[in-house]
């Protein structure tokens, strides 16, 4: 479905490339207030409208995505980093109390109610996207590792891993040059869906008082801002959610369209 | 099959006493004394100090960690520093709403999945399989939170079918708790029923392809008959595995959703635990929703090992 790659990219482009004009160039000052412009529907001025306090949406909409962007970004880094040398680890040492110690492992960070310890540890921490970033990341190492696992122990069963194994490679190097590599186009895969379950993770937080904090923009928070007013004017609510929905959606039609086309054969429906 | 089980049963208890040994520590390094906390700042240092022994914080940490799984394990979860009452009984009041939320969540998921992940499969590549997982693709993509705001707007505010927040109770009658747990279920079942119907059309797809359905048909059986008898009992294997993940995932996930409704369930009762630093309660609670999450998987694992001898195996 090469056309699940077009849209999904179009949509993760439009939103990465929203995040970065951002730095230099806003409509408005996302910032500034003007309480006689409040709760303006979207115009011509103001393209999506303004909030309670009379701020420009796009401008809020177009920060807020660097937040998102930069959480879910870090916290994809921290699983893989941690998560792909674990399971490369175990798939080396098959069998042995190391492989045994990560799996468990691993099992057990799946058993904890993922969004309970979020909450735990931005409170015990302290609330902010630093933090709600180490706590989506944890959550990514098993996925990482458990997905390295499995594709890396049918690696080691191939004649060409027998062949360096012969030549005198380490485990070690075998993993690094020859076994990563090979798992690499189904850890971007599952990176791009990691990265659009952290949009909503962090969203998620942010929403209730846990992610990044004032002035700091996100979608989340504008959410939570806009729950009480809802009912006086509704694009304030509408336009992150669909923000959010739009972002998720493509990284996961990207996914979906980068796993067939990077290999045909991993062509299973993924649930 | 006794060895498998005795196997599991030992990793499930390492694995228990793992979890419990990381949410005691981890909430035992959180900042903020719980006893200068409740008196306020100003408070006299001795009065601090009378509070702590009276909360047993004074006793070394890890007489403290054996106390506490002592206390689990015979049922006795300490009491709330806060509310002064015993912690098994606030859990079992909030669970009397997380538990019907999370069963009525789970049973519109299967509902709505179930038919639509058999369609697709059955219609597998034309228009209506390509419908089925595009709607799929989007109720991946919503957040439940947001969507449960955009429910409250139209069903609460604007067309008043519904209540926008807060539980009428269970002893107004079954059917008022019903309708007021209405809107939050639905907001929690959408996102999980499109998971399950990704689960069910791809389950089905795997079996769809086995040899035994071509038999299936050669003996004569239509193909609605052959999807029925033998896909969907054989593809359920898996899918109940997953539905098995989403009640633990509902049980403890609920706690945004329970918030945008002022809900009074387990999720509210954590994230207002924390706030007011009533960690015995927070340390409980998690622990409790863990050992859901760990018991749940190793009767998922036992019922597969029961049903298929080869995972016996496997360790």
């Amino acid at each position: 479905m090469r056309r699940n790659l077009i849209i999904g990219a179009f949509l993760t482009a439009v939103f990465v490339l929203a995040a970065l004009v951002s730095f230099f160039w806003t409509p408005f000052d996302h910032t500034a207030m003007s309480i006689p412009d409040k709760f303006q529907r979207p115009n011509g001025e103001h393209l999506l409208g303004t909030d309670h306090f009379g701020r420009d949406i796009l401008s809020m909409i177009m920060v807020g995505a660097r937040t998102s962007i930069a959480v879910a970004l870090v916290a994809v880094g921290i699983g893989m980093g941690f998560g792909v040398p674990l399971g490369l680890a175990a798939a080396a040492r098959k069998g042995t109390w190391l492989d045994e110690v990560i799996m468990r492992g691993n099992d057990l960070v799946f058993a904890f109610p993922s969004l309970v310890i979020a909450i735990l540890i931005t409170a015990v921490f302290g609330a902010g996207a630093i933090n709600a970033i180490i706590a989506i990341g944890i959550f990514n190492i098993p996925v990482f590792a458990r997905i390295t696992r499995g594709a890396a122990l049918s690696l080691w069963e191939r004649e060409f891993i027998m062949a360096a194994r012969v030549s005198g490679k380490s485990a070690t190097r075998i993993s690094f040059e020859h076994i990563l590599p090979n798992v690499m186009n189904l850890l971007i895969v599952q990176g791009t869906i990691q990265f659009s379950l952290g949009i909503l993770a962090e969203a998620g937080l942010s929403y209730i008082g846990l992610g990044a904090q004032p002035p700091t923009p996100s979608w989340g928070r504008m959410l939570a801002d806009a729950q009480t007013l809802v009912s006086i004017a509704p694009h304030i609510a509408l336009i992150p959610g669909v923000a959010i929905i739009l972002t998720v959606l493509g990284l996961n039609l990207m996914g979906d369209g980068l796993r067939d086309y990077l290999d045909p054969r991993l062509r299973v429906s993924r649930a | 099959m006794l060895n498998y089980i005795f196997k599991r049963f030992l990793s499930l208890i390492i694995s228990l006493a793992v979890a419990s040994l990381v949410i005691f520590f981890v909430i035992e390094v959180a900042p903020g004394d719980p006893a200068q906390f409740m008196l306020g700042i100003n408070a006299q240092p001795d009065t601090v100090a009378a509070l702590r022994t009276e909360l047993g914080l004074d006793v070394p940490k890890w007489q403290r960690y054996l106390g506490w799984v002592a206390g689990l394990v015979t049922g006795d979860f300490g009491t709330s520093y806060t509310y002064r009452t015993p912690i098994s009984t606030m859990i079992a009041d909030r669970l009397w709403v997380s538990l019907p939320l999370a069963i009525y969540a789970l049973t519109l998921s299967t509902v709505i999945a179930f038919p639509a992940g058999i369609y697709a499969a059955a219609r597998r590549g034309k228009g209506g399989d390509m419908a089925v997982m595009g709607a799929t693709q989007l109720g991946v993509a919503v957040p439940n939170f947001w969507f449960a705001m955009m429910m409250v707007l139209i069903f609460a505010i604007n067309l008043r079918w519904f209540s926008a927040g807060g539980f009428a109770g269970w002893d107004k009658g079954f059917w008022t708790g019903i309708h007021s747990l209405t809107l939050p279920a639905v907001s929690l079942a959408l996102p999980q029923a499109a998971i399950l119907a990704r689960v069910m059309r791809s389950a089905l797809l795997d079996i769809l392809g086995e040899d035994f359905m071509r038999t299936a048909r050669a003996k004569g059986l239509t193909r609605r008959q052959a999807l029925w008898r033998h896909g969907v009992r054989n593809a359920l294997i898996p899918v109940l595995t997953i539905i098995g993940l989403q009640f633990s995932f509902l049980l403890a996930g609920s706690i945004i959703i329970e918030q945008v409704f002022y809900l009074p369930g387990l999720g509210r009762l954590v994230f207002q635990a924390i706030s007011s630093r009533d960690l015995i309660v927070v340390e409980s609670v998690v622990m409790l929703l863990v050992f859901a999450v760990i018991t749940v998987n190793f009767l998922v694992d036992l019922a597969y090992a029961a049903v298929d001898p080869r995972l016996r195996s496997r360790t």
